[in-house]
C-alpha cells in the first residue's frame, strides 16, 4: 500500500515537473525569463560556493576599481563587491518569495471566501479590497514596514498585505463565473458542504488565473522589495542587499566610484526584468489559447 | 443637470474611500504594537515619567478611537500635528512647502510619458515588419520593470558625471533665484519674467522627470498599439478605406479612439506615478514630499509619516475624481 502511494506521489511529481517543463519550453519569453531567474536563484543558493571573499568582511584596500583580483572592485569599506552582490540575492528573494507565498493564500482565500457567499460580506471585503488596491503600493508598503520595524521578514509581511487586493479580486472574479454553473448548483443540491464545493470543485478552476496573477505581480513584488530596501527598511548592515547598497553607492556617484551601485542596480533591473518577460509569456500563452 | 450631477456624485464617492485608507492607515501606525515614542527616540532607556509626559504632549496618552477622531477633524481643518523629532515644526506647513515640487515634477512625468508612450506605440502600431512591432512591445513592457533609483543614478552618471550636462540633483542652481507664487518653479519663473531661471530649473527637472516619465510610459505604449490596431481592423475604418479616404487621415481617426483608454490609464496609473515620485526624488534629491517621507521614514518620525500617507490617500482620491470628469468630457455616453 505504501508503495502504491509513493509511487503515485512520484508520478504526480514527475508529471507536474513535465508539465512544468512543457509550459516553460512552449515560449521563447517564458524561457528566456525563467533562465534570468534560474540564474538569480542558483547565485542565491550557490553564493557560498561561488562568492571568493565574504561579503561583509574587509577584504582589501577601499574603493578598488574592478579588476581580476575583485571582479566587481571593492566598496568604501574594502568590501568585495563581487560577493556583496551575490549575497545579495538571497534578501531579495527569499523576502519576494514570502510575500508572494503569503499575499497568494491569504487573497485566494478571502477570494474564494467573499465569492462564494456573497451579499454583504463580500460588499465590505471588496470595498476594503479596493481602497487597498486604489492607494499607491509603495507608499503603503512603506508604512507598514515603518509601524512594523525594519527586518526582511517585515518587509515580505508589508509587500504581502500590499498585493492581497490583486489576488483577491481575480479570485472572487473567477468564482463568481464559475458559482453558478450547473454542476456546483447540484453538488450543493446534493448536500455537499461548501467549505469541500470550495475546496474540491471552484479552487482548482482558479489555478490558471493565479498563475496569470503570480507571473504578473512578481516583477512589480521585486520591485517592491528593492525599494523598501533602498529606503533601509529591510536588512540592517553590514548585512548584502542590493536596494541598501545601491543607496549607499550613490553617495560615491560625483567622485566617479561607478561600480558601487552600478552592480547591483543591474541586478535589481535584471531580475525584474526576468519576471517580466515571463509574465509576457504567459500572457501571450493564454491570449493564443483563448483564439 | 447631467454633468454638474455626475460630477457631485462621483465627488462624494471618494469621501468613504479617503476615509477607509485614513483608518487603514490609522490602524497601521497607531494600533499596530510598538511605542512610536520609542521609536522615534530610538532608546528604550528613558524614565516612565518622561515618557508619559511625551505621550501626552503629542496627544497619544487618549483613548485610540478618541485619537482617531480627533486627528481626523484636526486634519480637516488642515492641521496635521507636530513633528515628533522636531519639536513645535507643523507638519502641515512643511507638506504645503514640498507638495509643489512634487506635482512639478508629476506633471512633466506625465508629460513624458505621455510623448514616450504615445510616440514608440503609435510607431509600433504604424510598422509593418513583425520584428518591429514585437520589439516596440517587449520594450513597453520592460520599460516598466526598470528600477527607478538604478535608472536615476546611471543617468546621474553619464549626463553629470562624465558629460556634466545637466546637475545632479535638486531644483535650482540656487534657492535665491526665484520668489515662489506657485512653487512650480519653471511657471514661477515665466511669471517672473526669468528666462535664465526658467532654463536652469528645466534643467534640473529635465533628468527626474525623464526617468520617472520612461518607466512610467511602458503601459502607454501597449495600450495605443493595440487600441490602434484593434481600431484599424474595425468596420469604421473599413468603411473609411472603401470611401477611398487617405491612410494618414485614417490613421488620425483611429488615433482619437486612443484617448478615452489613456485618459482612464492616466487615473489609474497615478498610484503608480506617487510611488515612482518617492522613489525619483530620493534619487535626485529632489525637495518634494517623496523624499520628504522617505526623510521622515529613517527619523521614525511617525507623526509626519502619518501625515504624509493620508495626504497621497487624498491626492489619489482626487486625481480618480478628476479622472471621471475628464472621462465624462471626452465620451459623452458617460453619464449617471
Amino acid at each position: 500500500m505504501r508503495e502504491l502511494f509513493k509511487s503515485n506521489v512520484a508520478g504526480k511529481a514527475s508529471r507536474a515537473l513535465l508539465n512544468a517543463s512543457r509550459i516553460i519550453l512552449s515560449n521563447k519569453y517564458i524561457l528566456a525569463g525563467f533562465i534570468i531567474v534560474l540564474v538569480f536563484v542558483l547565485m542565491a543558493i550557490l553564493a557560498d560556493f561561488i562568492a571568493p571573499y565574504s561579503p561583509i568582511e574587509i577584504v582589501g584596500p577601499v574603493l578598488q576599481p574592478p579588476s581580476q583580483k575583485y571582479l566587481m572592485g571593492t566598496d568604501n569599506l574594502g568590501r568585495d563587491v563581487f560577493s556583496r552582490t551575490i549575497y545579495g540575492s538571497r534578501v531579495v528573494l527569499l523576502t519576494t518569495a514570502i510575500a508572494i507565498a503569503l499575499s497568494g493564500a491569504i487573497g485566494t482565500l478571502l477570494g474564494l471566501i467573499s465569492g462564494y457567499i456573497g451579499g454583504a460580506l463580500d460588499r465590505v471585503f471588496s470595498f476594503i479590497m479596493d481602497s487597498i488596491y486604489a492607494f499607491p503600493s509603495l507608499i503603503l508598503a512603506i508604512a507598514l514596514s515603518v509601524a512594523l520595524g525594519p527586518s526582511p521578514i517585515n518587509a515580505a509581511i508589508a509587500i504581502a498585505v500590499v498585493y492581497i487586493p490583486t489576488y483577491f479580486r481575480m479570485v472572487r472574479g473567477q468564482v463568481l463565473s464559475i458559482k453558478n454553473e450547473p454542476y456546483i448548483e447540484i453538488a450543493r443540491a446534493l448536500g455537499i458542504p461548501s467549505t469541500r464545493i470550495v475546496t474540491r470543485h471552484i479552487l482548482p478552476h482558479v489555478g490558471r488565473t493565479l498563475m496569470v496573477v503570480f507571473s504578473m505581480n512578481s516583477a512589480d513584488a521585486i520591485l517592491t522589495e528593492a525599494a523598501l530596501s533602498f529606503i533601509g527598511l529591510t536588512v540592517q548592515p553590514p548585512q548584502p542587499d542590493w536596494g541598501f547598497d545601491l543607496y549607499k553607492g550613490r553617495g560615491f556617484i560625483l567622485t566617479g566610484y561607478w561600480w558601487m551601485m552600478v552592480f547591483p542596480g543591474f541586478c535589481i533591473t535584471l531580475l525584474a526584468v526576468g519576471f517580466a518577460l515571463m509574465s509576457e509569456g504567459v500572457s501571450t500563452v493564454i491570449s493564443g489559447r483563448k483564439r | 443637470m447631467g454633468l454638474a450631477r455626475y460630477i457631485a456624485i462621483r465627488a462624494l464617492a471618494i469621501i468613504p474611500t479617503v476615509l477607509i485608507l485614513y483608518t487603514l492607515v490609522f490602524i497601521v501606525l497607531r494600533v499596530l504594537p510598538g511605542n512610536p515614542v520609542l521609536a522615534a527616540i530610538g532608546t528604550k532607556n528613558i524614565p516612565e515619567e518622561q515618557l508619559k509626559e511625551l505621550m501626552k504632549e503629542l496627544g497619544l496618552d487618549k483613548p485610540l478611537y478618541q485619537q482617531y477622531f480627533e486627528y481626523l477633524y484636526n486634519f480637516i481643518r488642515g492641521d496635521m500635528g507636530q513633528s515628533m523629532i522636531i519639536r513645535g515644526r507643523s507638519i502641515a506647513g512643511d507638506i504645503a512647502d514640498k507638495l509643489p515640487a512634487t506635482i512639478e515634477l508629476s506633471v512633466w512625468s506625465i508629460i513624458f510619458s505621455l510623448l514616450i508612450g504615445i510616440g514608440l506605440g503609435y510607431l509600433g502600431a504604424r510598422a509593418h515588419s513583425r520584428v518591429v512591432k514585437t520589439a516596440v512591445r517587449l520594450t513597453g513592457s520592460i520599460l516598466f520593470v526598470i528600477f527607478i533609483p538604478a535608472l536615476g543614478l546611471s543617468l546621474q552618471l553619464i549626463f553629470s558625471k562624465y558629460l556634466g550636462l545637466l546637475p545632479i540633483g535638486g531644483r535650482l542652481s540656487s534657492v535665491g533665484l526665484l520668489k515662489p507664487i506657485t512653487g512650480l518653479y519653471t511657471i514661477d519663473a515665466l511669471i517672473e519674467l526669468k528666462p535664465l531661471v526658467f532654463i536652469d530649473a528645466l534643467q534640473h527637472l529635465l533628468l527626474p522627470a525623464f526617468t520617472l516619465g520612461l518607466v512610467i510610459s511602458g503601459p502607454y505604449i501597449r495600450l495605443t498599439m493595440n487600441n490602434i490596431e484593434e481600431i484599424l481592423e474595425s468596420k469604421i475604418i473599413e468603411a473609411y478605406r472603401a470611401r477611398g479616404v487617405r491612410e494618414e487621415k485614417i490613421f488620425r481617426h483611429a488615433f482619437r479612439h486612443v484617448l478615452i483608454p489613456i485618459t482612464t490609464y492616466t487615473g489609474l496609473q497615478f498610484s503608480l506615478l506617487m510611488g515612482g515620485a518617492v522613489l525619483t526624488e530620493t534619487t535626485y534629491n529632489w525637495p518634494g514630499i517623496g523624499t520628504y517621507l522617505v526623510d521622515k521614514v529613517m527619523y521614525r518620525d511617525y507623526t509626519a509619516i502619518q501625515a504624509v500617507v493620508i495626504i497621497f490617500a487624498v491626492i489619489v482620491g482626487l486625481t480618480s475624481l478628476i479622472v471621471d470628469i475628464l472621462y465624462a468630457l471626452i465620451d459623452p455616453r458617460v453619464r449617471y
